[in-house]
């Protein structure tokens, strides 16, 4: 009796299953190709990972292949000890923080200006143009300031030296490019990255700025007291997302401004992983140290989060 | 309100540096319009700065000659076009399921997709399996190894959202299946995403540099605009394009390079002003995350 009831709910069960079933179908087909693609060009590239733990043969699969010395560990100590990864590290660390120090603020600022600009066309036009650089590739940029920048025949230095200035090697010695490096990245992404913010301004509350006004509030009071705090879960969503890229790293941007004569600061990691793995073939190498940047990222992404939660924000999670 | 002169010249002071800004941003273009239509001598001389001296469009004529150049500049609208087709219909199919709330596995999936967005595998073991796959040095390299962008899925499936679940409902009780209401209602009501999200994936081909460089390198027939490119502005001299001729005068290879550079960016900026308003929504949705 008791079998027989249970059967018959197994039964319905079945048979809502086949409804459900005849009627959804097709979304799974849908979601067969992407997840496919999920599968072979992000999961499957996660099972050649183990080549970083062992001896790189062509002809074997990275599942046949031998275990390298060390238990497995000898080519993150190979890394570690080799002086272009630690070179690569350092620089690495040090563009992205330059990057973070002075590029992150920046759109903020460009934000509120526009934000503060009356003039409803001109705010516009304003916005097209500085959203321009965004849709350049790095190649072109490096085209534009070889151009603009070239010692004795760019656009720069000539006005320079007409002047009566010295032509200054903007590209060419390892301070200046550095310095180049990030203000040719704060040029290409602020005006595309103020875009998040000037959407979270157009959230605030207008009555705020109306009782700022009401209690003799000048504009950098407004901005102060009412524009900044509006736009804070803003600023630290997208900071925490840029701590976690700490150690991320662009690969057209240094490469394609990169020269013979500045690579002691514009080799970075994805430089060296392509110049060591691609060209040099040393792939477990190069793998090991691909692993050590992502399972960075990934630590600084939850250490900010982390972080941010604690001081009472919201988080990206 | 009547404001006060104080802050009418802040507002001056304002747009003083927004008119800076645009500056910032035009010079360099014109600077390099005007180097590349400007004649050889003016340049050794260093008389160009924003206008064209002794106008003339031979580098234009030279550039447009070079059958190396013109049929990479076809080939990356071949595959700019093909890709951003591949990376739509893919986005959306992705999107659109996950957008049924009751879909069985729909949280092991979503899981599964947004995992890779935090951590990859890294550049050298997705080298090696396109090698496995026998696809380096294949036209479809360019196209299928990052044909889908989780952010861009987000952002779509942020849009799908947004769109009222009775619709849905009627329709299913009319009798329409999933993809009938997919390609009835949704897709027609998204014009604003389909517009921002092609747009990206659009610029996003046309720029690819990396790619072609690790996947691409052995394949010159197949090298997109900005492969070719790097290897002209920074006088790569095996590539034997026929512009290299001009590269042996100082002034001409000025002038040359300058157009190269105008002929890979003026079609991105003859497209994205009109989709302004478009790509603004699109961002701001990214933004607010799935």
């Amino acid at each position: 009796m008791l079998t027989a009831q249970s059967n018959l709910i197994k039964m319905k069960k079945w048979e809502k299953n086949i409804t459900y079933l005849k009627r959804y179908w097709t979304l799974y087909l849908l979601l067969l190709f992407p997840v496919a693609y999920f599968i072979i060009f992000k999961y499957i590239p996660m099972t050649y990972i183990q080549i970083a733990f062992k001896k790189y043969s062509i002809v074997q699969s990275p599942w046949e292949m031998p275990l390298a010395d060390n238990h497995g560990f000898e080519f993150f100590i190979k890394a570690f000890s080799n002086r272009d990864f630690l070179l690569a590290l350092r620089n690495t660390i040090m563009l992205n923080f330059l990057d973070l120090i002075v590029g992150f603020p920046a759109p903020i600022i460009l934000a509120i200006l526009l934000n503060e600009l009356p003039y409803k066309k001109f705010k516009r036009f304003t916005q097209t143009v500085a959203y321009m650089p965004h849709f350049l590739s790095w190649i072109i940029i490096s085209g534009l300031a070889k151009q603009l920048f070239t010692p004795t025949t760019g656009l720069v230095n000539i006005v320079l030296n007409r002047l009566g200035f010295e032509p200054i090697p903007f590209l060419n010695d390892p301070v200046h490019w550095v310095w180049t490096y990030v203000f040719l990245g704060v040029w290409q992404s602020v005006g595309w990255n103020t875009i998040v913010y000037l959407a979270a301004i157009t959230g605030i509350n207008p009555e705020l700025y109306e009782a700022a006004e009401i209690d003799g509030a000048g504009r950098f009071r407004k901005i102060w007291h009412v524009t900044l705090p509006g736009l804070r879960p803003t600023i630290i969503t997208l900071l925490i997302l840029s701590l976690g890229r700490i150690l991320g790293s662009e690969f057209d941007r240094p490469y394609a401004l990169s020269n013979n004569l500045v690579t002691e600061v514009s080799n970075v990691i994805s430089t060296y992983v392509y110049a060591y793995g691609i060209k040099g073939l040393q792939f477990s190498l190069t793998t090991a140290v691909g692993i050590f940047q992502s399972v960075v990222c990934v630590i600084f992404l939850f250490a900010a989060n982390a972080l941010a939660k604690k001081f009472g924000e919201r988080g990206i999670w | 309100m009547v404001k006060s002169n104080s802050s009418k010249i802040g507002d001056l002071i304002v747009a003083f540096l927004c008119f800076l800004l645009i500056l910032a941003c035009l010079l360099p273009m014109l600077n390099v319009l005007a180097r590349s239509l400007s004649s050889t001598e003016a340049l050794i001389r260093n008389e160009v700065l924003l206008w064209p001296k002794g106008l003339n469009f031979d580098s234009y004529k030279m550039v447009l000659e070079d059958p190396k150049y013109t049929w990479s500049l076809a080939w990356t609208a071949i595959i700019t076009v093909i890709g951003t087709c591949l990376s739509m219909v893919m986005t959306i199919i992705c999107a659109y399921p996950l957008t049924y709330d009751n879909l069985k596995g729909k949280r092991f999936i979503n899981a599964m997709i947004l995992f890779t967005m935090y951590f990859n595998a890294g550049t050298i073991p997705l080298y090696l399996l396109l090698k496995d796959l026998n696809l380096l040095n294949k036209p479809a390299v360019l196209v299928i190894p990052y044909c889908l962008s989780v952010f861009n899925m987000i952002i779509m499936r942020s849009f799908f959202y947004g769109i009222p679940e009775s619709l849905r409902e009627s329709a299913e009780i009319d009798g329409a299946g999933p993809i009938r209401i997919l390609i009835s209602i949704y897709l027609p009501l998204s014009t604003p995403v389909l517009a921002t999200l092609s747009l990206f994936y659009a610029v996003g081909r046309w720029n690819g540099f990396s790619d072609a460089l690790m996947f691409m390198n052995n394949k010159r027939e197949y090298w997109p605009i900005q492969l070719l490119l790097y290897n002209i502005l920074n006088n790569v001299t095996s590539i034997e394009v026929a512009t290299q001729e001009g590269f042996t005068k100082p002034g001409l290879a000025d002038s040359i390079k300058a157009a190269t550079v105008m002929f890979a960016t003026v079609p991105i900026l003859l497209v994205y002003p009109w989709l302004q308003k478009y790509f603004i929504t699109g961002v701001t949705l990214g933004s607010i995350k799935g």
